[in-house]
């Protein structure tokens, strides 16, 4: 078997680990596992990839390479181990934009060096579109990083003429790629380098912190089908594998949060949404009544239940009240009461990431439902437990078509026989809207930090 | 020539279709793994960026590739640590089995 042969059943052998640990995921047993496994198929392609003949000769530079290789490493491993899982949207949109980076690098370079060669014309193609989606997904992820990071304000930044300023930014692209195209210009191709930066700032510049979700689901596709562009260009299967597989999961998970705001993406994408704040709450407050309890009158309401639904939203993680919240529920399980935690897709940051932050709290998974489960169980529910979730309980998706949420997907809090609602204060949530639901009679509300609220209740469950 | 397009172009096709299936699966509690998974997974760029710099004959190449390994490594080593870590998290209820019908006493 000749050198290359061996070294692309290698690659044949990855492509096929990553398949495992997407499988992997379909349950939280295996994931970890296949996680493993992928990392092994990972390490194995980069060393069969050192025994790599390109050009008709061995790889040059394998000291630079080295050296590039630790250095990354060094950065990337403390970073990885010690974020706080909050940060974890953030951290995944800077390693997300730095791998669209790369892909932008790989092509660019790729370009230069085949240039003189006359490629075919779908090559440069290739080119075009690998150095575009790369380089607006590492600039849109370094927007996104600063958003979540607060480096800058989470609301969507608007100016006048935008919609038509990134339009032409876009148009610009476009040209530069068609006249790439015909003349084969690499001042051209640096010149789109450029644009496609700032087209990637523009583009993040107007989504809300509430949208991140959905962008960041988004700017992950977008770094797959860069890698595939340049798998393209360097004619190896593994990348183009690998960057299929990441675009399809971005842009599935992208539907998906998308449909779990009751928005479509372009909506989500152009419409700066939560510019407005306070338009429609202010005034709806003023004069009415709004029942309110002590952390005693929660703790014998939640003692004497049989079942108990449990409402995260992302004010949990920002009270810091996980923990807490976990030893509620066990001591109300030592007591006979069934707990479940009621998790809509969009609570928290990212995709899923609400479930992250309670595993870190070491909530069973068993536990954690998902929202059509948990609507059922609230059907039978004695008390439902919101705290720190605001918009993904609002009866006005469903009820209101006037309301900017209208249509979304909600968690029927109001099904139980009960609600609480842990509060701050009777501001409006993230996107700014009233929620009818406190106004409910079924409704008790409880205002003040959420792990004070939790750790008296605790208290009181414990003494009852 | 148009041989080797079509033949990536297949591997493109049946990929975007296997993954799709594969991933439509995932549980949206896995959710948050799965992206940053996936992220480590397109770190493959790393493949890439070697063979760029191991090919480089000037010194713009050079120092384009070097950032390319720079930054793919980070993508990968970075992506694979903090899903680890993140998945390692999600434990199940060990001692008693899921089968709650059976117990009377709390």
């Amino acid at each position: 078997m000749s050198r290359e042969t061996l070294i692309d059943l290698l690659y044949l052998f990855s492509a096929t680990t990553f398949l495992v640990a997407l499988k992997g995921l379909g349950s939280p047993k295996r994931a970890r596992y296949g996680n493993m496994v992928a990392a092994f198929g990972m390490l194995v392609a980069v060393v069969a990839t050192f025994f790599k003949f390109v050009d008709g000769h061995a790889l040059h530079h394998v000291g630079l390479i080295l050296l590039a290789m630790f250095i990354g490493t060094i950065i990337a491993v403390p970073t990885a181990r010690f974020v706080e899982m909050t940060a974890m949207p953030q951290l995944v949109a800077i390693f997300n934009g730095v791998g669209g980076g790369a892909a932008s690098l790989v092509s660019i370079t790729e370009f230069v060096h085949i240039k003189s060669t006359n490629p075919a014309t779908y090559v440069t193609l290739e080119v075009l579109l690998g150095v575009l989606i790369g380089t607006v997904s590492f600039s849109g992820s370094a927007v996104a990083f600063a958003k979540l990071q607060e480096l800058m304000t989470g609301r969507p930044v608007t100016y006048p003429g935008q919609q038509i300023i990134n339009a032409i930014v876009g148009v610009v692209a476009l040209a530069l790629i068609v006249t790439i195209l015909v003349q084969g210009s690499t001042t051209l191709l640096w010149i789109l380098l450029v644009v496609a930066f700032v087209l990637g700032v523009a583009f993040v510049l107007p989504i809300g912190g509430a949208d991140v979700p959905v962008l960041i689901s988004l700017l992950n596709a977008f770094t797959g089908i860069a890698v595939a562009a340049s798998g393209f260009t360097l004619g190896s299967n593994l990348l183009i594998v690998a960057g299929t597989l990441v675009g399809a999961s971005g842009i599935l998970l992208t539907r998906l949060m998308s449909k779990a705001m009751g928005r479509s993406l372009s909506n989500v994408l152009f419409s700066a949404f939560g510019s407005n704040v306070t338009a429609t709450g202010a005034s709806a407050i003023e004069g009415r009544s709004v029942r309110s309890g002590s952390p005693e009158d929660i703790g014998v309401l939640l003692g004497f239940a049989s079942k108990v639904v449990i409402i995260p939203g992302y004010g949990l993680a920002v009270a810091q009240a996980q923990h807490v919240l976990r030893e509620l529920a066990e001591e109300l399980e030592g007591k006979g009461v069934q707990v479940f935690y009621a998790i809509h897709p969009v609570a928290g940051r990212m995709p899923g990431h609400m479930n992250v932050l309670l595993a870190e709290a070491n909530v069973p998974y068993e536990d954690l439902l998902e929202m059509d489960e948990a609507n059922t169980e609230l059907q039978t529910a004695d008390v439902a437990l919101v705290v720190g979730a605001n918009d993904t309980v609002n009866p006005a998706a469903v009820n209101d078509p006037a309301s900017p949420i209208y249509g979304m997907p909600i968690i029927h809090a109001d099904l139980a026989e009960n609600v609480i609602f842990l509060k701050r204060s009777m501001r409006p949530g993230f996107a700014g809207i009233d929620n009818e639901l406190l106004y409910n009679p079924k409704t008790l509300l409880v205002f003040g930090d959420a792990k004070d609220t939790l750790t008296k209740v605790v208290a009181v469950v414990k003494a009852s | 020539m148009s041989n080797v397009l079509l033949q990536y172009a297949t591997v493109l096709v049946l990929s975007a279709f296997v993954g799709t299936e594969i991933i439509a699966k995932v549980p949206s509690i896995l959710h948050t793994p799965l992206m940053s998974g996936s992220n480590a997974i397109h770190g493959v760029i790393l493949v890439g960026s070697m063979l760029i710099l191991g090919s480089a004959n000037t010194n713009l190449e050079e120092v384009l590739g070097f950032l390319a390994v720079l930054l793919a490594t980070l993508n990968v080593v970075g992506g694979f640590v903090v899903t680890d870590r993140m998945l390692e998290m999600f434990k199940g209820r060990k001692p008693k089995p899921k089968a709650k019908s059976d117990e009377v006493t709390p």
